[in-house]
């Protein structure tokens, strides 16, 4: 079975020494396969802005996201990369102030429709947060959170094993998965936090600038994990990263900042969005270009 | 050269020694705070000692066999003190019965579910609420909750009774419960709030299951404080519980009653002199010795738990 034969590449062992490979994999551009075999549509973005109270975070934002596919959305500080992804789950909905117009459509079916509810959205789109945060509970109960939220009952080893070894962690934490996860490293915390997403089984992953608090080792294991995972699932990353942008995604969005004129606020728009290849080597605007060269940003 | 403003009368040592007077005033206001300070402790310090101090005349000089009779009656010279030990825990029990819970819920309802708005608001009246006089709770539980609560669940009840008292004291602590609860939960981080609604868990199961195994000790803490402020409350007990002058041993949580604050208001009180008989008067200090013993060490107790929360975020 493939997934496991990658599993068994990626947590070989614990220690360091095989953690270059993935430096070695240089990807030129033209490895990327122009389009993968079928552009199945998971989300589609129809004009969409985002408020926090009168204030426009985000404005008129449209995109279509596949599956089996990493779409990474990049761009300066403040351009609302953060705040986009957050719809694709409705965590936006945890911030009171916070209002969306305009659509996403998941396979098919408005997000925001009244009718939807936003724990159903979050069982199938799982998310991974910017600073690990795992529960202060044994590694153990932090993978069955999910599981037992929602609603599955009985034995969950095997659910453990399956989602630690997803996630490469498996050999590091076998011997110990009673102890509490507050004590594995930072990038084994968010390893953790990885497979406890993917212990629910969701169709798409949202990882929210998941290397920004991690060493460039632990951020290697990750992407390597990005790669393995995504033949199951479909995968939208926020990153300040260019380098990851450019490694890791098939697809890239481009947001950047627009000063307010009428006030001192920023909002961010969409540039470009395409082939991540594309955006690296030859955009089509000239702020694109700006800021994967590095000249802005 | 230009003659710099404060070097105009050229430089020596005595340049950078600074003006004599303003270092003196310095040094006297200095001594004031640390006077202020001291007195203080002083005086907590002289308390403690002449606790202590009647105590141990208390003690060296009781008939040891008064101490374990039919009842308190200091003035007969009766200082049962299992009587007003126990009138204390029945009281603090039930307060606690009426408190925990309702304490609990409030504080869970303002950190998790209130919206910011209905929070600004609720709060503070919570607070005010935890300002009100307890002679007023004392009243209110006399001419309320006895006869429309107590006396209702049971006939028998007398008027004045320590389920009144007890119940009107947990009314008291409860905003405290509630405030010590809600900072607590609202200290656990917001990212594991969000963890857990990202696994797409329900409000109530974040709550159960992430917001209170993560804030237990404080949880622990806003108890113990409930506890402890609950054994310290006199008025409300001193009104409803009746039994000025003495009380039997009972159990009975329907009857007149006294605990060992209500039993030193009433004694400190009396107007037939406390120095009456023997030891009446140094039994007041023996009782109140007992109280700050119970009281300091519920304190540092929930004080360490407070600190193991600071901690391990």
């Amino acid at each position: 079975m493939p997934p496991e034969a990658k599993t068994a590449q990626g947590s070989g062992s614990g220690s360091p020494s095989v953690v270059p490979t993935r430096l070695e994999i240089k990807r030129s551009p033209s490895d990327v396969p122009l389009s993968p075999p079928e552009d199945v549509p998971v989300f589609q973005v129809d004009d969409l802005s985002v408020y926090y109270g009168s204030f426009r975070a985000v404005r008129d934002v449209s995109m279509t996201v596949c599956e089996r596919q990493i779409t990474s959305l990049i761009g300066p500080s403040g351009c609302g990369k953060t705040t986009l992804l957050r719809c694709f789950n409705r965590m936006n909905d945890l911030v009171e102030i916070a209002r969306v117009a305009g659509k996403i459509l998941y396979h098919g079916v408005d997000l925001y429709h009244p009718d939807v509810n936003a724990v159903e959205v979050r069982r199938r789109i799982g998310m991974v947060f910017q600073k690990p945060n795992p529960f202060p509970k044994s590694i153990y109960d932090n993978i069955t959170f999910g599981p037992k939220v929602a609603g599955i009952k009985g034995n969950m080893d095997e659910i453990v094993e399956r989602s630690l070894r997803r996630a490469a962690l498996w050999d590091e934490v076998k011997d110990r998965l009673k102890e509490s996860a507050m004590g594995l490293s930072g990038g084994q915390q968010q390893r953790l936090c990885i497979a406890r997403a993917l212990a629910v089984d969701p169709e798409v992953i949202l990882m929210d600038e998941p290397c920004s608090a991690l060493d460039p080792i632990a951020t290697g294991r990750i992407e390597d994990l990005m790669e393995e995972i995504k033949s199951e699932y479909t995968i939208i990353i926020v990153t300040h990263n260019m380098q990851q942008a450019a490694r890791v995604s098939d697809m890239c969005a481009f947001f950047t900042a627009e000063v307010n004129e009428t006030s001192d606020t920023r909002t961010g728009v969409l540039v470009e969005y395409d082939k991540t290849e594309k955006m690296f080597s030859n955009p089509s605007d000239e702020r694109t270009e700006n800021y994967v060269t590095g000249r802005f940003g | 050269m230009a003659q710099r403003l404060a070097d105009r009368d050229g430089f020596s040592l005595a340049s950078l020694a600074g003006e004599r007077r303003r270092v003196r005033k310095e040094a006297v206001i200095r001594a004031l705070f640390l006077a202020a300070a001291a007195l203080s402790i002083v005086i907590s310090s002289l308390i403690v000692f002449t606790l202590a101090r009647e105590t141990y005349t208390f003690v060296t000089q009781v008939d040891l066999s008064k101490l374990w009779s039919e009842g308190w009656f200091p003035r007969r010279a009766l200082y049962d003190v299992r009587t007003i030990f126990v009138g204390s825990v029945l009281v603090t029990l039930i307060a606690m019965v009426v408190a925990a819970p309702l304490g609990m819920g409030a504080a869970v309802y303002l950190s998790e579910y209130a919206k910011p708005r209905v929070r600004r608001v609720v709060k503070p009246v919570l607070e005010i609420l935890a300002g009100i006089p307890s002679v007023v709770l004392g009243f209110f539980a006399l001419v309320w909750i006895s006869p429309e609560i107590v006396q209702r669940l049971n006939s028998e009840a007398a008027l004045f009774n320590l389920a009144a008292a007890g119940i009107g004291v947990g009314i008291l602590v409860t905003p405290l419960v509630a405030s010590v609860g809600e900072d607590a939960m609202r200290a656990v981080p917001k990212a594991l709030r969000e963890a857990s609604y990202g696994m797409g868990a329900r409000k109530v199961t974040t709550t159960i299951r992430v917001i209170i195994p993560a804030a237990v000790s404080g949880l622990v803490a806003a108890f113990i404080i409930g506890i402890s402020r609950a054994i310290g409350e006199t008025m409300v007990v001193a009104i409803a519980a009746g039994a000025s002058g003495g009380s039997l041993f009972s159990l009975n949580i329907f009857e007149r009653g006294q605990t060992m604050t209500a039993a030193m208001a009433s004694m400190a009180a009396g107007t037939d002199a406390v120095k009456g008989a023997g030891l009446t008067f140094q039994s007041l200090f023996f009782v109140g010795s007992l109280l700050f013993i119970i009281t300091l060490s519920l304190n540092l107790f929930a004080d360490r738990f407070v600190r193991r929360v600071r901690q391990r975020y």
